[in-house]
Protein backbone atom coordinates (compact mmCIF):
# COMPACT_ATOMS: atom_id res chain seq x y z
CA UNK A 1 0.00 0.00 0.00
CA UNK A 2 1.15 3.55 -0.59
CA UNK A 3 -1.37 5.60 -2.56
CA UNK A 4 -0.76 9.35 -2.44
CA UNK A 5 -3.60 11.83 -2.72
CA UNK A 6 -3.58 15.63 -3.03
CA UNK A 7 -7.01 16.97 -2.22
CA UNK A 8 -7.56 20.62 -3.23
CA UNK A 9 -4.13 21.52 -1.81
CA UNK A 10 -3.08 25.16 -1.51
CA UNK A 11 -0.12 26.96 -0.02
CA UNK A 12 -0.02 30.66 0.74
CA UNK A 13 3.09 32.42 2.05
CA UNK A 14 2.26 35.40 4.25
CA UNK A 15 -1.30 36.16 5.32
CA UNK A 16 -4.39 34.72 3.68
CA UNK A 17 -5.62 37.97 2.09
CA UNK A 18 -2.60 39.36 0.26
CA UNK A 19 0.08 36.73 0.76
CA UNK A 20 1.83 34.95 -2.11
CA UNK A 21 -0.23 32.05 -3.42
CA UNK A 22 2.33 29.40 -4.36
CA UNK A 23 -0.10 26.53 -4.89
CA UNK A 24 -3.82 26.55 -5.54
CA UNK A 25 -6.28 23.68 -5.84
CA UNK A 26 -3.71 20.98 -6.51
CA UNK A 27 -5.42 17.70 -7.32
CA UNK A 28 -3.28 14.63 -7.85
CA UNK A 29 -3.62 10.94 -7.19
CA UNK A 30 -0.70 8.56 -7.38
CA UNK A 31 -1.76 4.93 -7.25
CA UNK A 32 -0.03 2.28 -5.18
CA UNK A 33 3.20 1.18 -6.93
CA UNK A 34 2.79 3.83 -9.58
CA UNK A 35 5.78 5.87 -10.81
CA UNK A 36 4.63 9.47 -11.17
CA UNK A 37 6.97 12.10 -12.58
CA UNK A 38 6.15 15.75 -11.96
CA UNK A 39 7.48 18.33 -14.40
CA UNK A 40 6.96 22.06 -14.52
CA UNK A 41 8.70 25.42 -14.79
CA UNK A 42 10.82 26.76 -11.92
CA UNK A 43 8.69 28.16 -9.15
CA UNK A 44 5.60 26.09 -9.95
CA UNK A 45 5.78 24.49 -6.50
CA UNK A 46 6.62 20.93 -7.52
CA UNK A 47 9.24 20.54 -4.81
CA UNK A 48 6.81 22.01 -2.27
CA UNK A 49 4.29 19.32 -3.24
CA UNK A 50 6.89 16.64 -2.62
CA UNK A 51 7.74 18.20 0.75
CA UNK A 52 4.09 17.95 1.75
CA UNK A 53 4.12 14.20 1.15
CA UNK A 54 7.45 13.90 3.00
CA UNK A 55 5.92 15.78 5.95
CA UNK A 56 8.55 18.55 5.93
CA UNK A 57 5.97 21.24 5.12
CA UNK A 58 2.23 21.55 5.43
CA UNK A 59 -0.34 22.95 3.03
CA UNK A 60 -2.34 25.98 4.18
CA UNK A 61 -5.49 24.48 2.69
CA UNK A 62 -6.62 21.08 1.52
CA UNK A 63 -5.08 17.79 2.53
CA UNK A 64 -2.24 15.49 1.51
CA UNK A 65 -2.73 11.87 2.49
CA UNK A 66 -1.06 8.51 2.05
CA UNK A 67 -3.41 5.53 2.09
CA UNK A 68 -6.15 7.85 3.33
CA UNK A 69 -4.15 9.00 6.35
CA UNK A 70 -3.29 12.70 6.54
CA UNK A 71 0.46 13.36 6.47
CA UNK A 72 1.57 15.24 9.61
CA UNK A 73 5.26 14.48 10.01
CA UNK A 74 8.22 12.83 8.23
CA UNK A 75 8.75 9.11 8.57
CA UNK A 76 10.61 6.15 7.08
CA UNK A 77 7.46 4.90 5.32
CA UNK A 78 8.03 7.84 2.92
CA UNK A 79 11.73 7.80 2.07
CA UNK A 80 13.20 10.85 0.35
CA UNK A 81 16.09 11.05 -2.11
CA UNK A 82 17.39 14.61 -2.14
CA UNK A 83 18.97 16.47 -5.04
CA UNK A 84 22.02 17.29 -2.91
CA UNK A 85 22.23 13.70 -1.55
CA UNK A 86 22.12 14.87 2.11
CA UNK A 87 24.45 12.13 3.36
CA UNK A 88 26.00 12.57 6.80
CA UNK A 89 29.63 13.46 6.02
CA UNK A 90 30.84 11.97 9.33
CA UNK A 91 29.29 8.58 8.65
CA UNK A 92 30.62 5.89 6.32
CA UNK A 93 28.47 4.57 3.48
CA UNK A 94 27.38 1.65 5.65
CA UNK A 95 26.62 3.88 8.64
CA UNK A 96 24.58 6.25 6.47
CA UNK A 97 22.47 3.41 5.11
CA UNK A 98 22.24 1.83 8.55
CA UNK A 99 20.74 4.82 10.40
CA UNK A 100 17.17 4.28 9.22
CA UNK A 101 17.34 0.55 9.96
CA UNK A 102 18.65 1.21 13.48
CA UNK A 103 15.86 3.71 14.04
CA UNK A 104 13.40 0.99 13.05
CA UNK A 105 15.00 -1.40 15.55
CA UNK A 106 16.18 -3.92 12.96
CA UNK A 107 18.63 -6.36 14.63
CA UNK A 108 22.32 -6.07 13.80
CA UNK A 109 22.68 -9.29 11.80
CA UNK A 110 19.68 -8.46 9.64
CA UNK A 111 20.93 -4.91 9.13
CA UNK A 112 24.24 -6.20 7.85
CA UNK A 113 22.56 -8.58 5.48
CA UNK A 114 20.10 -6.02 4.11
CA UNK A 115 22.84 -3.42 3.63
CA UNK A 116 25.11 -5.89 1.84
CA UNK A 117 22.25 -6.77 -0.47
CA UNK A 118 21.38 -3.16 -1.31
CA UNK A 119 25.07 -2.29 -1.79
CA UNK A 120 25.36 -5.07 -4.34
CA UNK A 121 22.16 -3.96 -6.06
CA UNK A 122 23.42 -0.39 -6.33
CA UNK A 123 26.93 -1.38 -7.51
CA UNK A 124 28.49 -0.10 -4.30
CA UNK A 125 30.10 -3.30 -3.02
CA UNK A 126 33.55 -2.48 -1.72
CA UNK A 127 32.63 1.07 -0.73
CA UNK A 128 30.86 0.27 2.54
CA UNK A 129 33.61 1.82 4.65
CA UNK A 130 34.22 4.88 2.47
CA UNK A 131 33.13 8.34 3.54
CA UNK A 132 30.80 10.28 1.22
CA UNK A 133 33.46 12.86 0.31
CA UNK A 134 35.63 10.08 -1.07
CA UNK A 135 32.93 9.16 -3.62
CA UNK A 136 31.86 10.77 -6.90
CA UNK A 137 28.51 12.56 -7.14
CA UNK A 138 26.91 9.62 -8.92
CA UNK A 139 28.07 7.20 -6.24
CA UNK A 140 26.90 9.50 -3.47
CA UNK A 141 23.47 9.57 -5.06
CA UNK A 142 23.51 5.77 -5.27
CA UNK A 143 24.18 5.69 -1.53
CA UNK A 144 21.29 8.08 -1.01
CA UNK A 145 18.98 5.87 -3.08
CA UNK A 146 20.24 2.79 -1.21
CA UNK A 147 19.53 4.55 2.09
CA UNK A 148 15.94 5.07 0.96
CA UNK A 149 15.38 1.66 -0.67
CA UNK A 150 16.83 -0.35 2.22
CA UNK A 151 13.94 0.79 4.40
CA UNK A 152 11.55 -0.90 1.98
CA UNK A 153 9.30 2.17 2.08
CA UNK A 154 5.78 2.29 0.72
CA UNK A 155 6.52 5.59 -0.91
CA UNK A 156 9.71 6.88 -2.50
CA UNK A 157 10.02 10.63 -2.96
CA UNK A 158 12.72 11.82 -5.34
CA UNK A 159 13.42 15.52 -5.66
CA UNK A 160 15.43 16.03 -8.86
CA UNK A 161 17.74 13.24 -7.72
CA UNK A 162 19.92 13.40 -10.84
CA UNK A 163 19.94 17.18 -11.16
CA UNK A 164 23.39 17.56 -9.63
CA UNK A 165 25.02 14.86 -11.78
CA UNK A 166 26.88 15.17 -15.07
CA UNK A 167 25.13 14.00 -18.25
CA UNK A 168 26.79 10.57 -18.57
CA UNK A 169 26.32 9.66 -14.93
CA UNK A 170 22.76 10.82 -15.18
CA UNK A 171 21.98 8.40 -18.00
CA UNK A 172 23.52 5.48 -16.12
CA UNK A 173 21.51 6.35 -13.02
CA UNK A 174 18.30 6.62 -15.02
CA UNK A 175 18.83 3.16 -16.50
CA UNK A 176 19.59 1.74 -13.08
CA UNK A 177 16.53 3.36 -11.58
CA UNK A 178 14.32 1.89 -14.30
CA UNK A 179 15.68 -1.59 -13.56
CA UNK A 180 15.23 -1.05 -9.82
CA UNK A 181 11.72 0.32 -10.20
CA UNK A 182 10.59 -2.52 -12.49
CA UNK A 183 12.07 -5.22 -10.30
CA UNK A 184 10.94 -3.77 -7.00
CA UNK A 185 8.05 -1.42 -7.70
CA UNK A 186 7.16 1.28 -5.17
CA UNK A 187 4.92 4.28 -5.25
CA UNK A 188 7.30 6.92 -6.58
CA UNK A 189 6.87 10.68 -6.83
CA UNK A 190 9.73 11.93 -8.99
CA UNK A 191 10.33 15.65 -9.45
CA UNK A 192 12.36 16.71 -12.48
CA UNK A 193 13.07 19.49 -14.94
CA UNK A 194 14.05 17.06 -17.66
CA UNK A 195 11.18 15.97 -19.89
CA UNK A 196 13.06 12.98 -21.40
CA UNK A 197 13.83 11.72 -17.94
CA UNK A 198 10.16 11.94 -16.96
CA UNK A 199 8.97 10.09 -20.06
CA UNK A 200 11.66 7.42 -19.77
CA UNK A 201 11.06 6.67 -16.08
CA UNK A 202 7.42 7.30 -15.30
CA UNK A 203 4.09 5.53 -15.61
CA UNK A 204 2.40 8.93 -15.77
CA UNK A 205 3.71 12.48 -15.98
CA UNK A 206 1.99 15.34 -14.19
CA UNK A 207 2.60 18.74 -15.79
CA UNK A 208 2.40 21.68 -13.44
CA UNK A 209 1.70 25.31 -14.22
CA UNK A 210 2.68 28.35 -12.19
CA UNK A 211 1.19 31.49 -10.69
CA UNK A 212 -0.49 29.95 -8.91
CA UNK A 213 1.10 26.49 -8.96
CA UNK A 214 -1.32 23.75 -9.97
CA UNK A 215 -1.50 20.45 -11.86
CA UNK A 216 -2.38 21.33 -15.42
CA UNK A 217 -2.34 18.04 -17.25
CA UNK A 218 -1.55 14.39 -16.66
CA UNK A 219 -0.08 12.30 -19.47
CA UNK A 220 -0.26 8.53 -19.45
CA UNK A 221 3.03 6.92 -20.47
CA UNK A 222 2.61 3.40 -19.21
CA UNK A 223 0.01 2.16 -21.68
CA UNK A 224 2.16 3.35 -24.58
CA UNK A 225 5.36 2.00 -23.06
CA UNK A 226 3.77 -1.41 -22.66
CA UNK A 227 2.13 -1.37 -26.09
CA UNK A 228 5.41 -0.33 -27.73
CA UNK A 229 7.52 -2.63 -25.50
CA UNK A 230 10.04 0.02 -24.41
CA UNK A 231 11.38 -2.24 -21.72
CA UNK A 232 12.76 -4.60 -24.36
CA UNK A 233 15.41 -1.96 -25.04
CA UNK A 234 18.20 -1.95 -22.55
CA UNK A 235 19.72 1.43 -23.42
CA UNK A 236 18.09 4.76 -22.87
CA UNK A 237 19.11 6.11 -26.30
CA UNK A 238 17.33 3.23 -28.03
CA UNK A 239 14.12 4.07 -26.20
CA UNK A 240 14.57 7.76 -26.93
CA UNK A 241 14.78 6.97 -30.65
CA UNK A 242 11.35 5.32 -30.73
CA UNK A 243 8.63 7.27 -32.46
CA UNK A 244 6.24 6.77 -29.55
CA UNK A 245 8.81 8.23 -27.15
CA UNK A 246 9.48 11.25 -29.34
CA UNK A 247 5.76 11.85 -29.72
CA UNK A 248 5.15 11.87 -25.94
CA UNK A 249 8.16 14.04 -25.29
CA UNK A 250 6.98 16.57 -27.85
CA UNK A 251 3.49 16.57 -26.39
CA UNK A 252 4.85 17.43 -22.94
CA UNK A 253 7.20 20.05 -24.34
CA UNK A 254 4.29 21.77 -26.09
CA UNK A 255 2.29 21.81 -22.94
CA UNK A 256 5.21 23.34 -21.02
CA UNK A 257 5.89 25.85 -23.77
CA UNK A 258 2.32 27.12 -23.62
CA UNK A 259 3.12 27.93 -20.04
CA UNK A 260 6.23 29.85 -21.00
CA UNK A 261 4.37 31.74 -23.71
CA UNK A 262 1.73 32.78 -21.22
CA UNK A 263 4.42 33.94 -18.85
CA UNK A 264 5.99 36.21 -21.44
CA UNK A 265 2.65 37.59 -22.64
CA UNK B 1 58.85 39.88 -5.14
CA UNK B 2 61.07 36.80 -4.69
CA UNK B 3 62.50 38.31 -1.53
CA UNK B 4 58.98 38.53 -0.13
CA UNK B 5 58.75 34.74 0.08
CA UNK B 6 59.37 34.90 3.78
CA UNK B 7 56.03 36.72 4.13
CA UNK B 8 54.21 33.99 2.25
CA UNK B 9 51.09 33.20 4.27
CA UNK B 10 52.06 29.51 4.25
CA UNK B 11 55.13 30.35 6.23
CA UNK B 12 53.27 30.83 9.51
CA UNK B 13 56.01 29.41 11.71
CA UNK B 14 58.55 31.91 10.40
CA UNK B 15 56.09 34.78 10.75
CA UNK B 16 55.28 33.71 14.30
CA UNK B 17 58.97 33.64 15.18
CA UNK B 18 59.37 37.13 13.69
CA UNK B 19 56.67 38.34 16.08
CA UNK B 20 58.38 36.79 19.10
CA UNK B 21 61.81 37.97 17.96
CA UNK B 22 60.63 41.54 17.47
CA UNK B 23 59.01 41.58 20.87
CA UNK B 24 62.17 40.26 22.55
CA UNK B 25 64.33 42.75 20.66
CA UNK B 26 62.26 45.75 21.80
CA UNK B 27 62.21 44.42 25.33
CA UNK B 28 66.00 43.88 25.37
CA UNK B 29 66.69 47.33 23.91
CA UNK B 30 64.43 48.99 26.45
CA UNK B 31 66.04 47.25 29.42
CA UNK B 32 69.59 47.84 28.07
CA UNK B 33 68.92 51.52 27.38
CA UNK B 34 68.75 52.17 31.14
CA UNK B 35 65.69 54.38 30.65
CA UNK B 36 63.63 52.07 32.85
CA UNK B 37 64.91 50.75 36.22
CA UNK B 38 65.45 46.98 36.13
CA UNK B 39 62.95 46.52 38.97
CA UNK B 40 60.23 47.99 36.76
CA UNK B 41 61.30 46.12 33.67
CA UNK B 42 63.71 43.23 34.27
CA UNK B 43 65.81 42.20 31.28
CA UNK B 44 64.83 39.04 29.33
CA UNK B 45 68.02 37.36 30.51
CA UNK B 46 67.17 38.02 34.18
CA UNK B 47 63.66 36.67 33.69
CA UNK B 48 64.90 33.54 31.94
CA UNK B 49 67.45 33.01 34.67
CA UNK B 50 64.72 33.35 37.31
CA UNK B 51 62.47 31.04 35.31
CA UNK B 52 65.12 28.32 35.22
CA UNK B 53 65.90 28.86 38.90
CA UNK B 54 62.24 28.49 39.85
CA UNK B 55 61.97 25.26 37.88
CA UNK B 56 63.97 23.43 40.56
CA UNK B 57 63.91 25.72 43.59
CA UNK B 58 60.96 26.16 45.90
CA UNK B 59 59.31 29.53 46.14
CA UNK B 60 56.06 30.25 48.01
CA UNK B 61 55.69 26.57 48.88
CA UNK B 62 56.79 24.90 45.67
CA UNK B 63 58.74 25.01 42.43
CA UNK B 64 57.33 26.65 39.32
CA UNK B 65 56.40 23.18 38.10
CA UNK B 66 54.50 22.47 41.35
CA UNK B 67 52.58 25.72 41.03
CA UNK B 68 51.76 25.17 37.39
CA UNK B 69 50.71 21.62 38.23
CA UNK B 70 48.33 22.85 40.95
CA UNK B 71 46.91 25.44 38.55
CA UNK B 72 46.44 22.93 35.78
CA UNK B 73 44.60 20.60 38.10
CA UNK B 74 42.14 23.37 38.96
CA UNK B 75 41.94 24.32 35.31
CA UNK B 76 41.17 20.73 34.34
CA UNK B 77 38.40 20.66 36.95
CA UNK B 78 36.75 23.93 35.94
CA UNK B 79 37.24 23.51 32.21
CA UNK B 80 36.10 19.88 32.32
CA UNK B 81 32.96 20.86 34.20
CA UNK B 82 32.25 23.67 31.71
CA UNK B 83 32.61 21.23 28.80
CA UNK B 84 30.49 18.53 30.44
CA UNK B 85 27.66 20.94 31.24
CA UNK B 86 27.99 23.50 28.45
CA UNK B 87 28.13 21.25 25.40
CA UNK B 88 25.16 18.99 26.20
CA UNK B 89 23.10 21.97 27.37
CA UNK B 90 23.99 23.95 24.23
CA UNK B 91 23.02 21.04 21.97
CA UNK B 92 19.74 20.51 23.82
CA UNK B 93 18.96 24.22 23.50
CA UNK B 94 19.75 24.02 19.81
CA UNK B 95 17.20 21.23 19.34
CA UNK B 96 14.42 21.94 21.85
CA UNK B 97 12.88 25.34 21.20
CA UNK B 98 11.24 25.48 24.63
CA UNK B 99 14.53 25.04 26.47
CA UNK B 100 16.12 27.65 24.21
CA UNK B 101 13.38 30.18 25.03
CA UNK B 102 13.71 29.55 28.76
CA UNK B 103 17.49 29.50 29.13
CA UNK B 104 18.75 32.00 26.54
CA UNK B 105 17.54 35.27 28.17
CA UNK B 106 18.91 34.23 31.57
CA UNK B 107 22.18 33.10 30.07
CA UNK B 108 22.57 36.29 28.04
CA UNK B 109 22.28 38.34 31.23
CA UNK B 110 24.60 36.22 33.37
CA UNK B 111 27.39 35.74 30.86
CA UNK B 112 28.37 39.42 30.94
CA UNK B 113 29.43 39.14 34.57
CA UNK B 114 33.21 38.89 34.59
CA UNK B 115 34.49 35.63 36.13
CA UNK B 116 36.51 37.64 38.66
CA UNK B 117 33.27 39.17 39.96
CA UNK B 118 32.35 35.72 41.26
CA UNK B 119 35.41 35.65 43.53
CA UNK B 120 33.65 36.61 46.79
CA UNK B 121 30.91 34.03 46.29
CA UNK B 122 33.30 31.40 44.99
CA UNK B 123 35.38 31.77 48.17
CA UNK B 124 32.26 31.79 50.34
CA UNK B 125 30.57 28.79 48.74
CA UNK B 126 33.45 26.57 47.73
CA UNK B 127 36.46 27.81 49.75
CA UNK B 128 39.85 29.04 48.59
CA UNK B 129 41.41 25.60 48.11
CA UNK B 130 40.21 23.91 44.94
CA UNK B 131 36.44 24.51 44.84
CA UNK B 132 36.46 28.31 44.65
CA UNK B 133 38.98 28.59 41.81
CA UNK B 134 37.19 25.82 39.92
CA UNK B 135 33.98 27.80 40.07
CA UNK B 136 35.73 30.89 38.73
CA UNK B 137 37.32 28.95 35.87
CA UNK B 138 33.93 27.46 35.18
CA UNK B 139 32.42 30.96 35.04
CA UNK B 140 35.01 31.92 32.42
CA UNK B 141 35.01 28.72 30.40
CA UNK B 142 31.30 27.87 30.39
CA UNK B 143 29.80 30.56 28.10
CA UNK B 144 31.86 29.78 24.96
CA UNK B 145 31.20 26.04 25.42
CA UNK B 146 27.48 26.61 25.60
CA UNK B 147 27.24 29.28 22.91
CA UNK B 148 29.27 27.38 20.34
CA UNK B 149 27.52 24.06 20.92
CA UNK B 150 24.20 25.89 20.67
CA UNK B 151 25.13 27.72 17.46
CA UNK B 152 26.61 24.58 15.95
CA UNK B 153 23.38 22.70 16.57
CA UNK B 154 21.11 25.58 15.60
CA UNK B 155 22.89 26.15 12.29
CA UNK B 156 23.36 22.49 11.40
CA UNK B 157 22.59 21.85 7.72
CA UNK B 158 18.77 21.73 7.56
CA UNK B 159 18.96 19.21 4.71
CA UNK B 160 20.79 16.75 6.94
CA UNK B 161 18.22 17.28 9.67
CA UNK B 162 15.42 16.65 7.20
CA UNK B 163 17.19 13.52 5.99
CA UNK B 164 17.53 12.29 9.56
CA UNK B 165 13.88 13.05 10.33
CA UNK B 166 12.82 11.23 7.20
CA UNK B 167 14.79 8.22 8.47
CA UNK B 168 12.74 8.29 11.68
CA UNK B 169 15.62 9.39 13.93
CA UNK B 170 14.48 9.87 17.55
CA UNK B 171 15.45 13.02 19.51
CA UNK B 172 18.27 11.43 21.48
CA UNK B 173 19.97 9.99 18.44
CA UNK B 174 19.34 13.24 16.56
CA UNK B 175 21.41 15.07 19.17
CA UNK B 176 24.23 12.56 19.49
CA UNK B 177 24.56 11.48 15.85
CA UNK B 178 23.44 14.50 13.83
CA UNK B 179 23.66 17.73 15.85
CA UNK B 180 26.82 16.88 17.80
CA UNK B 181 28.90 15.92 14.75
CA UNK B 182 27.49 18.92 12.84
CA UNK B 183 28.50 21.19 15.69
CA UNK B 184 32.00 19.77 16.15
CA UNK B 185 33.88 22.48 14.22
CA UNK B 186 31.97 25.18 16.11
CA UNK B 187 32.45 23.34 19.42
CA UNK B 188 36.19 23.07 18.93
CA UNK B 189 36.41 26.77 18.12
CA UNK B 190 34.43 27.30 21.34
CA UNK B 191 36.77 25.06 23.31
CA UNK B 192 39.73 27.15 22.20
CA UNK B 193 38.07 30.35 23.37
CA UNK B 194 36.83 28.59 26.47
CA UNK B 195 40.26 27.24 27.38
CA UNK B 196 41.74 30.71 26.91
CA UNK B 197 39.15 32.41 29.09
CA UNK B 198 39.27 29.62 31.66
CA UNK B 199 43.05 29.79 31.95
CA UNK B 200 42.89 33.59 32.29
CA UNK B 201 40.18 33.37 34.93
CA UNK B 202 42.18 30.78 36.84
CA UNK B 203 45.16 33.02 37.25
CA UNK B 204 42.90 35.91 38.23
CA UNK B 205 41.20 33.71 40.78
CA UNK B 206 44.48 32.48 42.24
CA UNK B 207 45.73 36.02 42.69
CA UNK B 208 43.04 36.35 45.32
CA UNK B 209 41.89 33.06 46.76
CA UNK B 210 44.37 30.23 46.41
CA UNK B 211 47.23 29.13 48.58
CA UNK B 212 49.08 27.34 45.77
CA UNK B 213 49.23 27.74 42.01
CA UNK B 214 50.93 29.95 39.52
CA UNK B 215 48.79 33.00 40.35
CA UNK B 216 49.57 32.59 44.04
CA UNK B 217 53.27 32.34 43.26
CA UNK B 218 53.07 35.60 41.33
CA UNK B 219 51.34 37.38 44.23
CA UNK B 220 54.07 36.17 46.53
CA UNK B 221 56.65 37.41 44.03
CA UNK B 222 54.94 40.79 44.08
CA UNK B 223 55.02 40.78 47.89
CA UNK B 224 58.77 40.13 47.83
CA UNK B 225 59.26 42.83 45.18
CA UNK B 226 60.60 40.15 42.84
CA UNK B 227 59.39 41.32 39.44
CA UNK B 228 61.44 38.59 37.78
CA UNK B 229 59.29 36.01 39.63
CA UNK B 230 56.12 37.68 38.37
CA UNK B 231 57.45 37.64 34.82
CA UNK B 232 58.66 34.05 35.09
CA UNK B 233 55.09 33.21 36.13
CA UNK B 234 53.75 35.06 33.12
CA UNK B 235 56.03 33.04 30.85
CA UNK B 236 54.79 29.82 32.45
CA UNK B 237 51.18 30.90 31.89
CA UNK B 238 51.89 31.78 28.29
CA UNK B 239 53.61 28.49 27.54
CA UNK B 240 50.80 26.40 29.03
CA UNK B 241 48.19 28.50 27.23
CA UNK B 242 49.99 28.05 23.94
CA UNK B 243 50.26 24.29 24.49
CA UNK B 244 46.52 24.02 25.20
CA UNK B 245 45.72 25.97 22.06
CA UNK B 246 48.07 23.98 19.85
CA UNK B 247 46.60 20.70 21.09
CA UNK B 248 43.03 21.86 20.40
CA UNK B 249 44.01 23.11 16.96
CA UNK B 250 45.53 19.73 16.12
CA UNK B 251 42.31 18.01 17.18
CA UNK B 252 40.31 20.42 15.00
CA UNK B 253 42.50 19.78 11.96
CA UNK B 254 42.28 16.01 12.43
CA UNK B 255 38.49 16.10 12.56
CA UNK B 256 38.14 18.36 9.54
CA UNK B 257 40.56 16.23 7.55
CA UNK B 258 38.59 13.10 8.38
CA UNK B 259 35.53 14.72 6.82
CA UNK B 260 37.40 15.94 3.78
CA UNK B 261 36.79 19.57 4.70
CA UNK B 262 40.38 20.77 4.59
CA UNK B 263 43.49 20.13 2.58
Amino acid sequence: MGAIRFDNVGRIYGNKQDGFEALKGVELEIADKEFMAVVGPSGCGKTTCLRFVAGFDRPTSGMVSVDGVKVTKPGPDRAVVFQQFALMPWKTVRENIELGLRNKGVPRAERRERIDRILALMNLTGYADAFPHQLSGGMQQRVSIARAYVLDPEVLLMDEPFGALDAQTRVVMQEELVRLARRNPRTVMFITHAVEEAVYLADRVAIMARQPGRVKEIIDIRSIREAERWDDHEKIEDVMDLESFVHLRTQIWRSLRQEKAMEIA
Amino acid sequence: MRDMRIFDTNNTVVLGLIGFGGFLAVWTLLSLSGLIPSLFLPSPAAVVERFVYLLNHRFAGGTLVDHLGASMLRFAGGFGLAVLVGIPLGLLMGWFRLLDDIVTPLFDAVRFIAPIAWVPFAALWFGTGIGGPIMIIFAGAFPPCLINAYRGAKFADPRLIEAARMLGTPDRRMITEILLPSAVPSIIAGLRISAGLGWQSLVGAELIVASTGIGYMMVQGQGNVSTTTVMAGMIGIGIIGLVIDVVLRRVEEAILRRRGLSA
